[in-house]
Order: structure tokens, then sequence, then C-alpha cells
């Protein structure tokens, strides 16, 4: 195994093209410390980001949102002073990731492109609309978070592309967000189903909303439908139950040792119905419930 | 024991909570534990292990292996020893398989290097060619006509003719007329149980340590619960004399009887015997999971019958527990510890142990009691439920006391249940106003406790200090509990005591930490080595003094005339004697060897609060409070660190731990992340009540409290759930997929 530490996304990107066998980048490491470790996987080449210059940055856009480095981890963001007022649901779902020891090492974009199923970052930021900056040999595009993972593991990412960059949209007016995920414990667990919306009000009624579910799909799903269930509305009753039929008809998941379909189904509605009041209360500017 | 020896009051000592000797070791990194012990040119092992859960050994190919760099030795079943019979064997073919791999995860071959990566590049490396044959994982499944044979012939003499090959083992016991008792009844309710296999889920792997050179002597450090029962093990399996092999007990990270077995120490052995070099050997967490004990998975029918008032008139139960690939399953304690708390006139049980292509089942605190306390106080609940009766009054009518033939044969004596009963009616808990969505559960569980082997020695210093040997490795602060039994008996203070976990070379045998024994047994034996240096000092200062032995007492740590015909002499303090014991006829020395049967059984009560989030089936355990008799509390905090562990353990149990099999046979969640024992966040407080019913066989009355805790959880819990709930869980864990099917099932009728 080559271990490389660059200062530069150029020098990383370089050594990534180069590589023979399999690639890994070493952010917080939750995830490929412990494959190494597990004896599940062992990469030829491990190229920690951690040495290159800004990936620890959390700055304001000129437009008014967010970028965060690569290497900021979750207990980074919670910190952070006006980070958790734009996007409470996004920083809250990176920040329960495991325990208090791996909330100071995960990483957004590491919980990305493990691409696992029940990652629990991934739905609060496909719902809040986050891009990331994807750069290689060939140059650099900015892609939506949902494009990202193909897959169980797998990523859209070419050999030698990497994340440079993660970028949250201005939060703007009478906005509100929220994740919320299903364990049998109260932490230290794989979500069962997660789920991440986003929403902005005119009063109160709804006009915008992206809802996100994890785990009951092989990758994350924007589910148009549950979006389009609570638009127009003020989250009564009517617009609630919509929602949850929709959200568990998005579900395809599996039957195994976390979860059963049919468990998966109907708690990806109780959840969608959950979060929706949370970002809802947020977006009204109700106190959080 | 005669009376006059026994102590229940006027302590001094014993009943305060000094902090334990061991904790600043363990706070600061300093206590070593199995892997944290090194040897100059030590080698590191490897095991490799069946991926099938049952299949036909038909090659081993080692030589890829063996060429490999860096790689020293390679056993198999081949360098074990030959002719073995009875348990032996069945440790044996566990340890390392002989024909056949028997479970996911069973040894069948293991490998030496000079690095722990190696060694595990080299396993990998190791060509095992097998032929797979039909599995079975689920007891009752296992019972069935058309079930895959495990092992013919493994069935002993109890076995009924015409079962299945796989019932190994039958128990069958009670009194009365169960037909005639049910006939009496206003209510009989019958019902069926089932539990999932769990593990002790201790914190520290197995490892060791092991050297055995070409003369046949060697010497063993090991995290185990009993180091002697290790030495003889190990010498049967390597074929060596018992006492060629020395066995040093590490500190231990938790064994909950998990660690009462053996299971990688002879392979360890083997590899040093073959490389002639140190083998250190620690177990991954998956290979813990995978080969060694879980407790038994179970299947249970219960009846009971009751009158309106509340009388139990009659109660039977079948209890089927499957123990893995070999002979063990505890379904004779299951059925025995069943109907324990009630005074039945007419009780009958019957047990069967059932062989799967599972892992060889170990010891978990309380073996097979908390399952049959699950599905017998399930169907009390349900009774009381029906018949409109408060459940802690109906179980005091019904209360087992002294003098009440229990259900498995003997005759209590003095028994603490009531009293446990009483507590629990008279805890704040058990009025308090539930909150809507919440149920309350309680449930007495019952444990017998142990005595057995037990060896100790007591040395004096020249300064007065003592030096404290017992042979029972400490897995609950027992070190503390015997310096306060040791100063209450000699008179100096708690901190004058070393105690040191001796090893097998220093002590005579002492058997295993195990049936809530060590504070009973090791503490009885303490007691009366400590009396017996008492005697010794009293016997020099006599002679000192010139007056006969039996003139001189004991007090407050100083020789004293026994009375005022005695003579005059100043007390003669304890550092006095030892200063000059050398010059007045040698080191002093206090010890006690015996095997002490007079362990008194003990009972307790649960109350428990659960919340079920009806949407999600998520339970929450809000409030839980534990009732307990402990005799006599040497050091209360430990008791009490005692009941809330035995409480936390049976949430896990209750809520969410359970071995979950594929249609493969091989194990799915042999990591914590799936395998979810409960974490600090998913705990209330656990409150505890101490209860005091002195036992008649302990100097100071004291009871073992390390397994009763773990009864009454399972019961406990599922009456809070199935309360809260509205609908009836008969089957563990009572996990939020679960529950939410239940609640539909009751929904649609
Ligand atoms: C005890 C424990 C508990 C956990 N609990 C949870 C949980 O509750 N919820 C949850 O979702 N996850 C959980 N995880 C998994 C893990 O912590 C998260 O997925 C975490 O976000 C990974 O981030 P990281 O920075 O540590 O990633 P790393 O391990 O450093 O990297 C993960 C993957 O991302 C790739 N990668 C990293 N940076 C880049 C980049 N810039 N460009 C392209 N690819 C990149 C790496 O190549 C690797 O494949 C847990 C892990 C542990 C050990």
């Amino acid at each position: 195994m080559q271990y490389h530490t660059p200062t530069s996304f150029d020098d990383a990107i370089a050594i990534a093209a180069q590589a023979d066998g399999v690639t890994r980048f070493l952010a917080g490491g939750t995830d490929v410390l412990v494959q190494m470790r597990a004896d599940i996987l062992t990469p030829d080449t491990l190229i920690n980001v951690k040495g290159i210059d800004g990936v620890k940055d959390i700055t304001r856009t000129p437009e008014g949102g967010w970028q965060i480095g690569i290497a900021v981890s979750g207990a980074e963001m919670t910190e952070h002073p006006e980070l958790g007022r734009d996007w409470p649901g996004v920083v809250e779902a990176t920040d329960l990731i495991g325990s208090t020891q791996v909330q100071g090492r995960c990483t957004m974009v590491g919980n990305l492109c493990n691409a696992s199923p029940a990652a629990d970052a991934v739905p609060a930021m496909v719902a809040a609309g986050i891009t990331v900056t994807v750069s290689g040999p060939d140059g650099t595009r900015e892609v939506a978070v949902e494009d990202i993972p193909t897959g169980p593991g797998k990523t859209s990412l070419a050999s030698g592309e990497m994340i440079t960059r993660i970028t949250l949209p201005p939060r703007g007016e009478n906005g509100g967000d929220a994740y919320l995920r299903f364990i049998p414990r109260t932490e230290m667990d794989i979500a069962v189903v997660g789920c991440g919306i986003n929403l902005r009000v005119d009063g109160d009624t709804i006009t915008e909303a992206r809802v996100a579910l994890g785990a009951v799909a092989p990758t994350v799903r924007l589910v148009a439908e549950a979006a389009e269930a609570i638009i127009g509305t003020t989250l009564d009753d009517a617009a609630l139950a919509a929602l949850a039929e929709a959200a568990s008809a998005a579900c395809s998941p599996i039957d195994d040792k976390r979860g059963t379909i049919k468990f998966r189904t109907h708690v990806a509605g109780v959840l969608a119905q959950r979060a929706a009041r949370i970002a809802y209360a947020r977006a009204t500017g109700q106190k959080d419930s | 024991m005669a009376l006059d020896d026994r102590k229940t009051s006027g302590f001094t000592q014993v009943g305060t909570r000094p902090n334990r000797p061991d904790g600043l070791d363990k706070v600061t990194g300093r206590a070593r534990f199995g892997a944290d012990v090194t040897a100059p040119g030590m080698l590191f092992a490897t095991i490799v292990r069946s991926p099938h859960a049952h299949a036909r050994i038909k090659k081993i190919d080692s030589s890829k292996a063996e060429a490999l760099a860096g790689v020293k030795g390679v056993v198999t079943r081949a360098d074990f020893a030959t002719g073995l019979t009875g348990e032996n064997w069945n440790i044996l073919e566990n340890v390392m398989a002989g024909d056949t791999a028997l479970y996911d995860g069973h040894a069948v071959a293991a490998v030496a290097a000079t690095s722990a990566l190696i060694a595990r590049d080299a396993a990998k490396l190791i060509e095992v060619e097998y032929e797979i044959l039909p599995h079975v994982t689920d007891v009752d499944a296992a019972m069935a006509d058309n079930a895959p044979v495990i092992r013919e012939g493994a069935a002993d003499k109890s076995v009924p003719e015409g079962m299945h090959p796989n019932v190994v083992r039958y128990h069958e016991s009670g009194h009365g007329d169960v037909d005639a008792g049910f006939a009496e009844a206003d209510l009989v309710i019958e019902d069926h149980f089932r539990t999932e296999a769990t593990h002790q889920g201790y914190i520290e792997p197995h490892a060791c340590l092991a050297t055995l050179g070409g003369d046949g002597k060697g010497e063993l450090w090991c995290c185990t619960q009993g180091h002697w029962n290790v030495q003889k093990i190990c010498a049967a399996l390597l074929g060596i004399e018992t006492a060629n092999l020395r066995v040093t007990a590490s500190e231990i990270g938790g064994g909950f009887g998990g660690k009462t077995a053996v299971f990688i120490e002879p392979v360890a052995l083997a590899l040093a015997r073959k490389t002639n070099k140190p083998v250190k050997l620690v177990m991954p967490r998956p290979d813990v999971f995978k080969a060694t004990g879980p407790t038994a998975s179970t299947s249970m029918d219960i009846k009971i019958g009751m009158k309106k008032d509340g009388t139990i008139t009659a109660a039977q139960g079948v209890f089927r527990l499957q123990g893995g690939a070999f002979p063990g399953a505890p379904m004779e304690f299951t059925a025995m510890c069943a109907f324990a708390p009630y005074a039945l006139k007419h009780v009958h049980q019957v047990g069967y142990d059932v062989i799967t292509n599972r892992p060889k089942q170990a010891a978990y605190r309380a073996p097979g009691s908390p399952m049959a306390a699950f599905a017998v106080e399930s169907v009390i609940d349900e009774l009381c439920r029906k018949l409109e009766l408060d459940p802690i009054e109906t179980r005091l009518k019904n209360a087992s006391k002294k003098g009440t033939k229990a259900s498995f044969g003997p005759m209590f004596d003095q028994i603490g249940l009531v009293e446990t009963l009483e507590a629990a009616k008279a805890h704040p808990h058990y009025s308090a106003p539930l909150k809507p969505g919440q149920g309350r559960g309680i449930s007495c569980g019952f444990w017998f406790n142990h005595g057995g082997e037990t060896a100790v020695t007591l040395a004096l210093s020249e300064d007065g200090t003592a030096q404290l040997a017992v042979g029972t490795p400490d897995i609950g602060g027992s070190r503390a509990s015997m310096a306060l039994m040791a100063a209450e008996e000699l008179g100096i203070p708690y901190e004058n005591i070393r105690v040191t976990i001796a090893d097998t070379a220093t002590l005579g045998y002492n058997e295993v930490s195990h049936g809530s024994r060590v504070t009973y047994a090791s503490g009885l034996a303490t007691i009366e080595a400590a009396r017996d240096a008492v005697g010794k000092l009293c016997a020099r200062a006599a002679a000192k003094w010139g007056i006969p032995e039996d003139a001189v007492k004991w007090e407050n740590g100083c020789a004293v005339p026994s009375g005022p015909n005695a003579g005059d002499f100043d007390p003669m303090p304890i550092a006095e004697i030892t200063k000059r014991m050398g010059a007045t006829g040698g080191p002093i020395v206090g010890h006690f060897e015996a095997t002490p049967e007079g362990a008194g059984v003990s009972f307790a009560t649960h109350i428990v609060d659960a919340e079920v989030d009806p949407e999600t089936g998520k339970t929450s355990v809000v409030r839980y409070t534990v009732v307990q008799d402990a005799g006599k509390a040497i050091h209360p905090t430990y008791v009490e660190g005692q009941y809330q562990g035995g409480a936390a353990q049976g949430i896990g149990w209750a809520l969410n731990e359970e071995y979950i099999y594929g249609d493969d046979g091989r194990l799915q969640n042999a990591v914590f992340l799936d395998y979810r024992i409960p974490v600090a966040s998913d705990l209330p407080m656990i409150d505890t009540v101490i209860v005091e019913v002195p036992n008649p066989g302990h100097p100071y009355g004291v009871r073992g409290v390390g397994e009763t805790s773990i009864c009454p959880p399972l019961a406990a819990i599922a009456n809070a759930v199935s309360a809260a709930a509205g609908v009836r869980l008969r089957e563990l864990p009572m996990s939020p997929p679960r529950i939410l099917a239940a609640l539909e099932r009751q929904r649609d009728g």
C-alpha cells in the first residue's frame, strides 16, 4: 500500500490519476480505516486529503450560501456559529453519525463517497439541494449530491476524480430543513430508514419542498411525489397522510438483519411526517417541537 | 459451621464502600488484560474458521501458508491429544474441528507467524476443501423428523425412545398432579414463547499468551473466569500433565459466564509446542460472536391455572433449548428455575437439550433461568390482567418461603422472596403514575447460587499487613469484598490488605468464578483463613505471656487476655506479633480449603416502566427498579453494580440483541454494530434496593448476587412493553419490527 499526503488538490488528483489498483482518499477515515482493520478492503493507494489547503474551512459564498471544506467534521459543523442556523437539518444529520469520537472525524464527503444506502448525511444533503465540485485529470464539474452514489459502495466518480468542494445554496427567507433517522437504539447504529426534508413557506403555505429518503433503496431517493404532496398545503392532516403515502410508495428496500421491507416502508412514511413537522416549524419560525 | 461462628451485626468494615483496589490500575491503563503481555521472540496466531454451517472437511492444505516468509507453524486437529472422551472430547472438537465443521466460525486450523499481519495473510493461504452438508439452526426445526442429524450417538440415556437424534438430553421434574390442579382453576392460560440466543457481550475479547516446551512444561497467561479449569482442560487436550502447565489469569474485561469455557488457549499452546516459541492469540470480535458461547435459544410452552383470588392451582412447562453443536444447553436449569418463586401443590416441568449447527453455548449469568422467567412470568401477568389482580399481591400470595417444597425438589431454607416483593410494593416506583403510552411490568426471578472448590491463603507481613491470595478471578469487584472481610476479621484497615488472584501453581484448585460463588465461597474461605491466622497470632501472644492459647482472644487488631482470670496484659497489636514472627515460630499464614455447600438461593423482584412508539414499534425503558436479596452486602456499591448490570444486559436481551442466521446457516451480525447491546444512552438510571435476609450457610450471611439480577428483566420488560403496546409479546427480542407486526395483527383482529 502506498500512502500519500498531498498538499494541493492538483497533487492529489495527479497521484490518484496515476495510481493502479484500488485507490481511497483518507478524510476522517471512519469508513476507510475500519474497512482496512476489518480486512474488508486494503487500498493499494491511500491519499490523505487533510493536508490540502483550505479543506477545514467553512466560508460564506458571495451568493449567501456556504462552502464547506472536504475534511470538515460533523463536530466542526455543529460548532460553527452560523451554519447550523441556516441548515440545521444538514448539520444534525452529519453530527449524529456514530458517537462523539466518530463525530470528531467523520465528514460529509466521506459519508457520500462511501456510498452506503444508509448514509445519514446524504438525505439531508439531497434535500438541501447541495452540490459538490468534482475535479479530475480531465477538468472540473459541479454535480448534485443525488447523482454521486450509483449503488451500494459505488459512485459516479471516474478514476482519478475526487470531490474538492461542497456548496450549500443560500438559505433564503422562510426556509427550514430537518433530518430524522430510525434506529432501534439511541446512537451508534445504522439507519434503518432516514428522511431529510427541506421546505420554504409563504405565510402558512408551503411553496417549495424537497424530500429525500435513505436506506430504503440502493441509493438515496429524492421523492418528487412526496414533495408535491405537501407543496401548496399548510401541512394539515390530509397533506401529512399524502406525504406518508408518497414516501412509503417510493421505497424499494430489502429485507435484512436491520429491518424488514414492510417495516422500512411503513417507517419511511412516519419519519417523513415527523421530519416535515420539524422543517415546517423551523420555516414558519416556531420553536422546534 | 457452628452457629456461634456467624456474625450478622456489629460490622465495622463490611458494608462500607471503599475504593476498589484495582480501580487506579484500571482507570490509568496500568491493569494488564489478556492481550497486554508480550514475551521475547513471541509469535502471533490466527485461527482459520469454517465459512459453512455444516460441512465435511475433506482436505486441509497448508503448504502455501507454510511457504510464506515469517510463518513458523500450522496446527490442525492432528496436533492435539487423541482418545479423549466425554466433555473433554466435546471441548476439543469445539476448539478444533475433526472431520466436520459444525457451525459457521468453527475452527479448522491455526497458524503462527512473526507478525499479526503475516498470520492473517497466511490464514487466507490455508486451503480447506469442504463438502457442504445440510444444516439446521432453529431449535424446533432441529427436533422435527426431517431435520439433518448433527451427530449420531450424541444423546445420553435420559432421552426417551423415538426422539430425533438431535435431542441429546432430557429432564423431567415436579410434584403433585397437574391435571387435578388445572381442574381446580378458574382460569387456565397456555401459551408459547420463544427467545433468541444472545451473547455475553464482554468488551474484552478472549486473548492469551502461551509457551510449551519440548519438555512438556508450559506457561499460559489468559483472560478467564477460572484458570484451574483452563489448566485441567488444556492439559487434557494437549496430552500433558496438569501440574506442568502453570496458568495465570489476567485482569478480565467482562465474562458473564462466557469466560468459564476454553476456546483459544489449547490452540495457542499447540502452536507454541510446534514452533517452540511463545504464541499470542487474540480473538477478533467477529470470531468472539461466531465461535464463543452465546446462550441457548429457546422454544417454550407454559400452562398455569389460577383461582379468582390469585391462588395458582397448577403449573406446567416444556422447555426446548438448543445450545449449538454439542450437548449442554442448560435446559434443566430452565426447567428447575421456572416455577421456583412459587409454592405449588402441582407442578411439572420437562426440558429438552437439542443440538444444532451453532456455536457451543456457554454459561451466561444464571444459565437458562432468565428465559424461563420470561415465559412463566408473562403468563402470570396475563392471568393477573384477566382476573384483575394486583401483580405483586398475587405473587405474594403464592410466594415460596422457608419450608416450601421447591418446584425442583428440596425444601427452601431461609429465603428472601417475600421481602423483595414487600420492598417492591413499598417502593415509590410501584405507585408512581404512568404517562400515556407507557406500561409497567413486574417479575420475580430465581437462581440457585453455588459454592464449589475453593482455596485461599492469607500471609501476614512483618509490619502487620496481609497478603490475601484467592483463586477466583475478580469479575465484579470481589477483591474489594475479600479485603473487607479479611479486614473485618483481622481488625486492621482495609488498605492494609493486598488481594491477589494467585496462579495455578500457588494455591489449591479453585473452581471458576461462576454460580455467583465468589463473594460467598472465596469470601467464606477468606474469613476462615483470617480466623486461622488470628488463632496463630493469639498463640504467639499466649506464648509470650506464658498463658494458655485459649486464654487469648482477638479484638480490634490486637491479642488481648480473654478475661480477668487470664492475667493482666496490655493488648498486643498485630504488628508487634508479626515483627517477631521469624523468631517466635516462623511465618504466620492462615489458609482454608473446602467445598462449601451452603450457598443460599437468591430471589429478586424487578419493576419496569416502558414506553412504546406505536408508529415505529420502538421501546424506551423509562424507569427501572431492581429489588434483590443479597443476604449481606459486603460492599454495597458492587452489589448495586451487579443489580444494574443484570438489568442492563436484560434490557438488551429483551429488546434488541439476537443471533441472526441466514438461510445458509451463517451468522449475519457478528459485529457490535449489528449485534445491538444497549449503549449508555439507551438506559435509564437503574434504581436498586438491597434486601438482606441472611444466608444461614455463610458466616456473614452472604448470598451470591451476580446472576439473579438477570433473571427477572426479560419478563418484567415484556410485561411492561405488553402493557404499553396493548398486545402480548411472546417472542424475544421485542425489536421494533416485531412490535409493529404485533400491533398490526391486533388491529386486523
Ligand atoms: C463507530 C462508527 C459509527 C458510525 N455510525 C454512522 C452513522 O451513524 N451514520 C452514518 O451514516 N455513518 C456512520 N458511520 C460511517 C462513517 O463514519 C461515515 O460514513 C463518515 O461520514 C465517513 O466519513 P470519513 O470522513 O470518516 O470518511 P473516510 O473513511 O475517510 O472515507 C470514506 C470514503 O469516502 C471517500 N472519500 C473521502 N474523501 C473523498 C473525496 N474528497 N473525494 C472522493 N472520495 C472521497 C474515500 O475514498 C472512502 O471511500 C460510522 C462509522 C463508525 C466507525
